[in-house]
């Protein structure tokens, strides 16, 4: 009996030196901030600039991602075919890269003297160092979340259920409006909400291929890292507001999860994805 | 094999048409997609689409007749429920409508009662026994269960291993089963012996454990022997007469519709209960399973 009291409290020791190392750094933000003066140093311009530059660039790599993104995971999802899991594989790399590598490969695809640079660059069209560049760094790094998660949602609709609708004469396209998205819309939205967190925290890979130009090409989290030297109430006040935005995501990601186990009678891999993407 | 017929499986060569349109022919390279033929399948566990209400389920197959089909199957009360939230047999119900809605050639069932318990099924059996009575349309039924074929199918196909051993109706596979498998399948005893054609016609069979029994028919060789419950009756000793009789112990006894079902030895047989009351059956009882030369058919 004693020993197993023992071992509870080492346990318990454990977590507890975990949330206090884990909550330390949220709570001394919150405490270092002037709260009272939050809402004044949000009005900075050089704040309010970062937040439309995020703002804008993520609202188009947000599209992009749930554009491109659903019809190829439902197409990874539903096809059998050789290469399959090695094209699966190049879809999550993204993932475990290190961001300043993914800059470094998207300047040597589209900077000047990149793979693509001379074509770009003789129609006129320069993208390192541009909103279109954040944009694009943005999509690379996020654009994995939403996949990996929309091929697990899409995998977890039943088979006989499409096939229902293709024998009540559905053609593919209408099956997969009609029945397979809708069944997989609570995955797909768990797995934007990732992405969509990814994208604004996105730093590494912005400041390599986009650089750091005010109004141009700074984000929230540049703007953090640029107002450390000049102003670091700024730079706590924004990440209070990140904080929230943060957690918010987080909630409604819970939310959402717990919505989909109610209202889905087939097991959701939902647990098993979240654990290791997360 | 319904999902070759509606097209969702490519089978390796043949040919599938439906009222002179060709679906599938391997060697002529048709195959129309599932879409483009006029098939109403149930699925087995119904596959019901469950973010679509029940009226939106039926409409998904054809919009034009769902008033009067949520009518017909009597399911006009669950129009706005989703399908987790009806019971099995309604389902059931919700499945047949959704593939009528499309007014298919034909209508597929894969194995329809085999997701309901037993009370239920019994239930659902005879209302789907009305339902394809009356329909213009027909049914391909695909089941394990010989009850379940006899009582809703014109004809049956026994296929085993995806070889068709046999196609007929109910009572030609009872009275002539074609082979051991189409015996055991229709409820029949199967016991195995060498058979000896008599001089007068028919053979004498001496079975595995040295008891030698009679049949109306000729053979020669290995033969199975297939016996129907129904056809074999208790004594307590062996009657004579003509009668075939072999000795056991009586176990198993359990009323069944109005007879009483029993083991005797290894064979299956049936008798009144009043029978069963005057012979003084009980478990361990010592008895003999009897038959007539007719009834013993032999299979090979």
């Amino acid at each position: 009996m004693a020993r197993r009291a023992g071992f509870t409290a080492f346990l318990a020791l454990c977590l507890g030196v975990a949330l206090t190392f884990l909550a330390l750094p949220i709570v001394a933000l919150f405490a270092e901030v002037p709260l009272g003066d939050v809402p004044d140093l949000l009005g900075d311009p050089a704040v309010q600039e970062a937040l439309a530059v995020t703002a804008r660039t993520n609202a188009v790599a947000n599209a992009l991602i749930l554009g491109f993104g659903t019809p190829a995971a439902y197409f990874l999802a539903t096809r059998r075919f050789r290469g399959r899991a090695l094209l699966v594989t190049l879809v999550e790399l993204p993932l475990v890269l290190p961001p300043a590598v993914a800059g470094i490969g998207l300047l040597a695809a589209f900077g000047a003297g990149g793979l693509f640079g001379d074509e770009l660059a003789t129609s006129g069209i320069v993208l390192p160092f541009t909103e279109w560049a954040v944009v694009l760094a943005v999509t690379f790094v996020a654009s994995p979340f939403y996949l990996r998660q929309g091929i697990a949602a899409f995998e977890s609709v039943d088979d006989t259920l499409t096939d229902a609708a293709r024998t009540l004469g559905a053609s593919p396209s209408r099956t997969f409006l009609r029945v397979a998205l809708p069944l997989a819309a609570g995955g797909l939205a768990a797995g934007w909400v990732l992405a969509f967190a990814r994208g604004i925290g996105e730093f590494g890979a912005t400041i390599v291929f986009a650089g750091n130009v005010r109004g141009e090409t700074q984000t929230v989290t540049l703007a953090i890292y640029e107002q450390l030297e000049s102003n670091f109430d700024i730079a706590l006040a924004i990440s209070v507001l990140l904080v929230v935005l943060s957690a918010t995501i987080l909630l409604s990601y819970k939310l959402l999860s717990s919505w989909r186990r109610s209202s889905s009678t087939s097991p959701s891999p939902f647990a098993r994805t979240s654990s290791s993407s997360a | 094999m319904l999902r070759a017929v509606a097209g969702l499986r490519r089978p390796d060569k043949g040919r599938i048409a439906c009222d002179g349109e060709t679906w599938f022919d391997s060697a002529a390279g048709v195959d129309l997609p599932p879409e483009a033929r006029s098939v109403g399948l149930v699925f087995q566990e119904y596959a019901l689409f469950p973010h679509m209400s029940v009226r939106a389920n039926i409409a998904f197959g054809g919009a034009r007749r769902v008033d009067d089909l949520l009518e017909r199957f009597r399911i006009s009360h669950l129009a706005g429920e989703r399908p987790p939230a009806i019971s099995g047999g309604e389902r059931q119900r919700v499945a047949l409508a959704r593939a009528l809605a499309r007014e298919p050639a034909v209508l597929l069932l894969d194995e329809p009662l085999a997701a309901l318990d037993a009370h239920t099924r019994e239930l659902v059996r005879a209302e789907l026994q009305d339902l394809l009575a009356e329909l213009p349309v027909p049914a391909l039924l695909v089941t394990h269960d010989f009850r379940d074929a006899s009582a809703l199918a014109d004809r049956i196909g026994v296929i085993l291993d995806g070889r068709l051993r046999q196609l007929g109706t109910p009572q030609e596979l009872i009275a002539r089963p074609a082979d051991a498998f189409v015996a055991t399948f229709t409820g029949g005893n199967l016991l195995s012996g060498d058979a000896r054609p008599l001089p007068g016609g028919g053979s004498e069979i001496t079975l595995a454990d040295g008891a030698v029994v009679r049949s109306d028919e000729t053979a020669e060789g290995r033969v199975g022997v297939a016996l129907y419950p129904w056809e074999v009756g208790v004594a307590l000793a062996p009657p004579g007469d003509g009668l075939n009789a072999i000795p056991g112990s009586v176990h198993g006894l359990a009323p069944e519709g109005g007879r009483i079902r029993l083991r005797v030895g290894e064979l299956a047989a049936e008798c009144s209960p009043e029978e069963a009351q005057r012979l003084g059956l009980a478990d361990g009882t010592r008895a003999c399973a009897t038959f007539t030369t007719a009834s013993a058919r032999l299979v090979h």
